[in-house]
């Protein structure tokens, strides 16, 4: 309100006529309060309120109802016939390690060598990347960049791969967007395969089983003798002086993993993979999630029993194997919801980050409830994550990241109006709708 | 062993919906759907009738004729047929014959593979034709060939009758190679630059000109009666050459930068050919008009963007902004996937640039139709036109919408219900087949043991499962798709 008239603060019908005004930076001025106001506001908390009102404040959640007092200093944002939602969160992808894929410059995901913990994806994500205000435009709000994850790369993604980040999609540096620095360390699970494809030659090489295996065996080896070597310290640094061990960078960020304070991402994707892997971190006492899971539907009593999350491939991709039925990666997450297995779907890219809704739409015309389906692109993943306190629903005390739209945000057509990150009405101006009224503008060309 | 039962396993994902296939079209009537003709309005509660693979009616008061097999699509609404403008299914082998900067000689239609899985996966998508082209990796490339999805029928049926063959042509990063190193030890390719992307393709239509002088000059003479003529040396290179430079070859050109786009326009007026559709075409949008005077289509993605350079200012805007322009735009995959959720990258041209849901629907049908030269057949749910068709539950330009049944020349080929009740039985099928591979494996075992005692054993060798190298060859899938987990081979 004290944006756009301080001295009419007692005239509220005036004020809803006004044009709101929104900063073409991303979040150039601050306001204090907000009040989002007639919408229909579903909080993921609870029932869905009509004629709802969301109070923001100080970057959270004030008050959310139906017959809530809007404080005096508020801006009131008119949301009727308009529909109120938590801001969508994207929890695996390379936004901000990645600006052009192919122009090796712009891309810091993966580091050379298998075995890097120490490494944080935060350390490096740009905020003034083109991705950041193209992705918020369809809704979403925060992401999680994780390095190593990005499948094509020509360099491989490592083993350990280091730690991923959450952070929301707006702000001048990443320390003003920084959610949480390190939310899960990322493992790029070793696969047992005779035939890969290699891209120097840009044709299928294939091994001998035996090699495959032994390289498997070496791979696992390793990845427990690293752990041991972290509890091993964990104890020389508990018992001993300083004076008495030598600082490690690597294995002190395993600490916080062998003593189950940080899960492990395990990107993993075939049956007998996710199996290994499973067994693996059982017995290593470690918190695992599960990251793509193509055949996660395979082993659906297992992941119940072992209580492992997972965060989905994209719904839209090919089935894995030939006889798979033609929509399993459509009707995959409806089973696992059916199975009570918590999963969250992720777009696992940067361009792609906006077709997050997208996929949990498909998977809603596959049978998931679509109640469920907004929650696996709202809620699910910030609790998996650890962030559930922070993130997912319209509660006050959470961080206000909050999207209006014109209707179903899973639904193709659908329009974000508004979008609060940390408190912020954000601008949804960015590189391609600058480029449209860019180009739209350019008059006929002289033949 | 493992070969033999991923062999039976293959065969049996062949066979699977041969059951789908009607063996007579006969006479087909849907009846109660909404239907999208595209040309003519969408008609509620309307009708289609269909004879001998052809829509012979569409309306709103028709009555099923004595002995039509009635497809009840209550609720439902029919589209014509998704067609995909750019497409690499069906292709048996590599994509790309990445040697030589001309490689017109080859043809896609050579290596057509009727058993590739991608085509039932995209028929499931409501996809009943598509454009299968070469890769990117030469300034002048293969030729192409338009198929239908006749799943089940063999390679000699697939192609489109009639249409128009084309030739793929690639600009920019592809062709110049900027994107894949050249492996130590090989000598890098001519040209590595578009000045040199330009030069290839002048240079090439100079010699088919010269080409098609002397066999035009042979004909003229052996017309006028002359004798004992020798006839010029064929050159398999240069003949598709010379039919686009009579109008006989569609020139599908793979492009991103607007710069590149006004140089083949530039090119294609020098020689006085036509280029038939820019594909991939991401910076259209920057010269729209040029691309419309010049009477060439526009086929585009959805959203893909900032995968490569030339790739940095894509915008989900281009198609709306194109055709806003006067380019006749169509929406293609580039990839098996995007090909089965087609209808939703069209929708999304309604939120990004405000295209009505027809016109949007025409990015799919009609435009590509358009593009291939396929529209007196197809891209409409018009009289007289193939009955190619999909049947959706819910509007095809919502996330939410399913195919539910998929027809080609009026003939089933895809049947959502008749998928899943046979899921059980090949499973069923597919284990007895396993543990009968097991079976013979023990006993070849027990056999083995028995004669060969102290023969020393060869160490077992496990074949992978044979995937195909990611298909999109413009390296579009770079850093953006999973598709590094379905590399993977593995054996189970």
């Amino acid at each position: 309100m004290k944006m756009l008239n301080a001295g009419l603060r007692n005239g509220m019908a005036l004020l809803l006529a006004a044009p709101l005004t929104i900063p073409a930076w991303p979040q150039a001025a601050t306001t204090a309060a907000y009040a989002i106001k007639g919408g229909k506001v579903l909080t993921l908390a609870g029932p869905a309120i009509e004629n709802g009102t969301v109070i923001i404040r100080d970057g959270k959640i004030a008050a959310v109802g139906a017959n809530i007092s809007i404080p005096s200093d508020a801006q009131i944002i008119d949301a009727s016939g308009l529909e109120v939602y938590p801001g969508m969160f994207d929890p695996i992808t390379q936004i901000g390690l990645n600006e052009v894929s192919a122009v090796g410059a712009t891309v810091d995901v993966s580091e050379l060598g298998d075995y890097n913990p120490e490494l944080v994806a935060a350390t490096a994500v740009n905020p003034a990347s083109a991705h950041i205000p193209v992705t918020r435009v369809n809704g979403i709000t925060a992401v999680i960049a994780a390095p190593g994850t990005t499948s094509l790369d020509l360099q491989s993604g490592g083993l350990i791969a280091g730690q991923a980040s959450a952070f929301n999609l707006a702000g001048w540096t990443m320390d003003e967007m920084q959610i949480n620095r390190s939310v899960a360390m990322v493992i790029n699970w070793p696969t047992i395969q005779t035939s890969s494809f290699d891209f120097a030659s840009f044709s299928v090489k294939e091994k001998p089983y035996a090699d495959v295996k032994k390289e498997y065996d070496k791979s696992v080896n390793a990845l427990s003798d690293w752990l041991d070597r972290a509890r091993h310290y964990a104890q020389a640094k508990e018992k001993g002086s300083p004076a008495l061990y030598q600082r490690d960078l690597k294995l002190e960020s395993l600490v916080p993993v062998v003593e189950g304070k940080l899960p492990v991402l395990v990107i993993a994707d075939q049956e007998r993979d996710i199996r290994n892997a499973i067994d693996f971190c059982s017995k290593q006492n470690l918190r695992m999630i599960l990251g793509s899971g193509a055949e996660a539907w395979k082993l659906k009593d297992l992941l119940k029993d072992k209580k492992i999350p997972v965060v989905l491939a994209p719904t839209n991709r090919l089935p894995e194997q030939e006889d798979t039925a033609y929509d399993k990666p459509y009707t995959e997450p409806s089973e696992l919801f059916a199975a009570g297995i918590p999963f969250a779907f992720s777009s696992f890219g940067t361009a792609f980050s906006r077709r997050l809704p997208q996929y949990a739409g498909t998977a809603v015309a596959y049978g998931l409830p679509h109640d469920e389906a907004l929650k696996a692109v709202m809620l699910n993943a910030a609790q998996i994550f650890g962030l559930g306190d922070q993130l997912g629903t319209l509660e006050p005390g959470k961080l206000a990241n909050v999207i209006v739209t014109n209707g179903d945000p899973l639904e193709l057509q659908t329009q974000v109006r508004y979008l609060f990150i940390k408190g912020q009405l954000t601008s949804t101006d960015n590189k391609h709708r600058d480029l449209y009224d860019q180009y739209r503008k350019r008059p006929q060309p002289a033949h | 062993m493992n070969r033999k039962i991923l062999c039976t396993a293959a065969i049996l994902v062949a066979l699977a919906p041969l059951a789908a296939r009607a063996q007579n079209p006969g006479t087909i009537f849907i009846q109660n759907a909404t239907v999208l003709t595209v040309t003519h309005g969408n008609i509620e509660h309307g009708s289609i009738l269909i004879r001998d693979g052809k829509i012979a009616a569409v309306g709103s008061g028709l009555k099923a004729p004595e002995g039509a097999s009635v497809i009840d699509a209550t609720g439902q609404f029919v589209m014509p047929g998704i067609i995909d403008c750019h497409s690499h299914i069906a292709v048996d082998g590599s994509v790309n014959e990445a040697g030589p900067a001309v490689s017109s000689m080859a043809n896609i239609a050579d290596v057509l593979n009727p058993d590739d899985i991608d085509i039932y996966r995209d028929l499931a998508g409501g996809v009943t034709a598509a454009n299968i082209l070469h890769g990117s990796a030469n300034p002048i490339g293969g030729q192409t060939v338009v198929i239908k999805l006749r799943w089940g029928k063999p390679a000699s049926e697939l192609p489109f009758e009639g249409a128009l063959p084309g030739i793929k042509f690639a600009l920019g990063e592809n062709p110049k190679h900027s994107n894949f190193p050249t492996p130590p030890g090989v000598t890098p390719r001519y040209p590595g630059t578009r000045l040199g992307v330009e030069e290839v393709i002048r240079q090439a239509f100079i010699e088919a000109r010269e080409y098609k002088k002397q066999w035009d000059g042979y004909q003229q003479r052996k017309s006028a009666g002359e004798q004992n003529l020798i006839p010029p040396r064929r050159d398999v290179r240069l003949d598709p050459l010379v039919e686009v430079l009579e109008g006989k070859r569609y020139v599908h050109a793979h492009c991103y930068r607007a710069d590149e786009i006004l140089m083949l326009i530039r090119v294609a007026d020098e020689f006085g050919f036509k280029v038939r559709t820019f594909q991939h075409v991401l910076e259209g949008y920057k010269i729209a008009d040029e691309i419309a005077a010049s009477g060439a289509g526009g086929s585009t993605f959805s959203d893909w963007w900032a995968y490569k350079m030339e790739a940095y200012d894509a915008i989900p805007y281009n198609a709306a902004l194109m055709a806003e322009r006067g380019v006749i735009v169509s929406v293609n995959s580039d990839d098996a996937q995007e090909a089965r959720q087609l209808n939703q990258e069209a929708a999304k041209s309604m939120k990004f640039g405000g295209l009505s849901a027809n016109d949007a629907l025409k990015l799919i049908t009609l435009n590509p139709a358009i593009q291939l030269g396929i529209d007196s057949r197809a891209g409409s749910i018009d009289v007289g036109k193939d009955a190619d068709l999909a049947i959706y539950n819910h509007d095809p330009l919502s996330v939410y919408a399913v195919v539910q049944k998929t027809l080609i020349d009026g003939q089933v080929y895809f049947d959502r219900q008749r998928d899943i009740a046979q899921r059980v039985t090949l499973a069923a099928e597919k284990q007895s087949l396993l543990d009968k591979e097991k079976k013979a494996a023990e006993e070849a075992k027990t056999d083995e043991k028995k004669t060969e005692e102290n023969s020393e054993r060869k160490p077992e060798k496990k074949p992978g499962q044979k995937k195909k190298p990611p298909q999109d060859s413009d390296g579009k899938a770079n850093g953006n798709t999973t598709i590094a987990s379905g590399v993977a081979g593995g054996t189970r």
